[in-house]
């Protein structure tokens, strides 16, 4: 379905760059996620991790280098020597190619979980509500919710409510999915169950990006890990040698503290 | 109306004959008895001024309140019609109000200077002058600057020529006057109920694709209306009060028509009592509807819905113990099923 060669990565960054007003975060990223691969970002609170992570799908613009995803640029089209900002409804299309999940917990709140999955496929896709439920369900049942179907987020406990949130970024049939510390803000002993579905999904097939300070989960599941500090990539590479061996003084103090 | 906290009552009497266990005498409150004294003093003259005292004008002994002459009026046709006319510039005022609200507050916080700059002017302008005077204005103002109105180009021809005295009515006039300055207020309570709901929403929203427009409709203005209803309940109540000021554009509602009757049979007070009571009779229903209407927004908020005062009276009477309703049954009017 894509216009993608072969061998063209999933996500190309060069020179990425990006402000808040005078506060420069993102200082010159470089990176590429293949198709299939998962790519761990880990790094020190700050470091701009979550910014690049919103400015993959369009959550934020970016104020220089370039970022494509699938082999088209980020919130611009190239017609000839030209680049033409995307319209509001072309980055809607492309954002709901891309899956997103939250640290913080967001699920509708005024929806049942059931809902939650149902939304995006029924009103940014418009599919009939009947394809939309049957997926909606076969996804609850894969994070392991087909009994709570009908609960509201806040009948649910965190890790449920994030599984939930898992299986909502899914029923759009993302080619990427980018996660944002979805464990951080559970308790210790819930994170096991999301951290499950991750991984499921990751044997799948699925393209992630997975910012997270879970090192285990880091070495198990990814395929990269990329150590980011002030706004640049510091290191990156096999999860085995980053996170065992580090070549680099900040990479070695990071992992000292959170190991 | 409180109970004594349970334990030490419970053992008043219970171990009197133990003299082991000493009595417990429990907090007597005087105070309370002298305020419910002089409430039931007041509460009795009220009823003998109402009900029972009566009054000499004109050398004719009557009663203070003549209630046969406020009964005679309640039903009465034009009271009836001015009711209607209330209830229908209430409705008018409140839906454009909130309508106009909902646009203004989003262009309040739109990052566009434009138009988050006109919606202030707006706002600033249909507070800041009074209503009475906004009321005046479209009725005979309007027509004093614009005898003829004109539907066309801007600066350019017209399609379409209208006498102002025709078009604007009495009515139409007191519709437009309270809806725009409802228009106002409501913009005021929207942006508020906006801004309360977590920006997490908003971005969950767009990671799924939805545009700003769905954003807004199925995923903030639903958590919003929770902050929401509440002061829209208030102001409707208050409308529907404030519809009273059309009587000085010629208005046709409910104070008008008991105003018109008293002026013919001079019974003023007994046609203020009509009013009054159809005034309290329509906020009561507004205030039973409020709280139904609120309830019904705090599904997803709470885990379960606190009994309503039909389930508490009944409790208490019965004593029967009420379930309590789980907070959220089906949501039709967000799910995506449409
Ligand atoms: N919308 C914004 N406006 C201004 N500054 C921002 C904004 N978003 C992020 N920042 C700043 O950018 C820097 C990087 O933030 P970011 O959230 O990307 O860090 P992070 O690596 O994800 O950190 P954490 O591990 O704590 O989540 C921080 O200094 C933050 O204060
Ligand atoms: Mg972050």
């Amino acid at each position: 379905m894509s216009k993608r060669p072969d061998n063209a990565p999933m996500v190309q960054a060069k020179q990425v760059h990006k402000s808040f007003g005078r506060l420069e975060v993102l200082k010159g990223i470089d990176l590429s996620v293949d198709a299939g691969e998962v790519l761990c970002l880990i790094g020190p609170s700050g470091s701009g991790k979550s910014t690049f992570l919103r400015c993959i799908n369009h959550l934020e613009k970016i104020d220089g280098g370039e970022l494509s995803v699938d082999g088209e640029l980020v919130g611009y089209r190239q017609s000839g020597n030209r680049l033409y900002e995307l319209r509001d409804r072309e980055v809607c299309g492309k954002r709901s190619e891309i899956g997103m999940v939250f640290q913080r917990l967001n699920l509708f709140p005024h929806m049942s979980a059931l809902d939650n999955v149902m939304s995006g496929p029924v009103w940014v896709k418009k599919e009939s509500s009947s394809v939309a439920r049957e997926r909606a369900l076969r996804l609850l049942d894969r994070v392991g919710l087909a009994d709570k179907v009908k609960s509201y987020p806040n009948q649910l406990s965190g890790g449920q409510q994030q599984r939930v949130a898992i299986a909502r970024a899914l029923s759009m049939q993302p080619k990427l999915m980018l996660f944002d510390e979805p464990t951080s803000a559970l308790d210790p002993e819930l994170v096991g169950d999301v951290l499950d579905v991750m991984r499921a999904l990751a044997e799948d097939g699925m393209t992630m990006i997975v910012v997270t300070h879970e090192m285990g989960f880091a070495r198990e599941v990814g395929d990269t890990v990329v150590f980011m500090d002030g706004g640049v990539v510091v290191e990156s590479g096999e999860p085995k040698v980053v996170l065992t061996a580090p070549r680099h003084e900040r990479t070695r103090a990071f992992l000292s503290k959170v190991l | 109306m409180t109970d004594p906290p349970a334990s030490p009552a419970d053992r008043v009497g219970e171990h009197d004959e133990d003299p082991a266990t000493p009595r417990t005498v429990p907090v007597r409150h005087p105070g309370r008895w002298v305020a419910g004294g002089v409430i039931l003093v007041l509460v009795a003259m009220l009823v003998n001024t109402l009900l029972f005292s009566h009054v000499e004008r004109g050398g004719v002994r009557e009663g203070r309140f003549q209630w046969p002459v406020v009964g005679n009026y309640l039903f009465d046709a034009p009271v009836i019609r001015g009711i209607g006319v209330t209830l229908e510039l209430t409705v008018i005022a409140m839906v454009v109000g909130i309508a106009l609200g909902v646009l203004l507050a989003v262009m309040r916080l739109s990052p566009n200077r434009l138009l988050s700059g006109s919606a202030w002017v707006y706002i600033w302008f249909f507070r800041g002058t009074p209503v009475l005077v906004q009321l005046t204005f479209w009725y005979v103002g309007i027509a004093y600057l614009y005898p003829q109105l004109t539907l066309g180009v801007p600066f350019g021809p017209a399609f379409y020529t209208v006498n102002a005295n025709v078009l604007v009515t009495s009515f139409v006039a007191g519709a437009l006057g309270l809806s725009l300055n409802e228009g106002a207020y409501m913009a005021e309570i929207v942006r508020a109920g906006i801004i309360s709901v977590d920006e997490g929403q908003t971005e969950a929203a767009q990671s799924l694709g939805m545009s700003k427009i769905q954003t807004l409709r199925r995923i903030v203005l639903p958590q919003a209306m929770r902050i929401i209803i509440p002061p829209t309940g208030n102001e409707t109540i208050s409308m529907l009060k404030t519809t009273s000021l059309v009587i000085v554009i010629a208005g046709a509602d409910l104070w008008a028509a008991t105003q018109n009757i008293s002026a013919a049979n001079y019974q003023i007070v007994p046609l203020m009592v009509v009013a009054s009571l159809w005034y309290l009779f329509f906020t009561s229903v507004l205030t039973v509807g409020q709280y139904y209407v609120e309830r019904y927004y705090a599904r997803g908020s709470s885990r379960a819905l606190p009994p309503t005062p039909l389930q508490r009276l009944r409790q208490e009477l019965f004593h029967i113990r009420v379930q309590p309703v789980p907070a959220l049954p089906e949501a039709p009017w967000v799910a995506p099923h449409e």
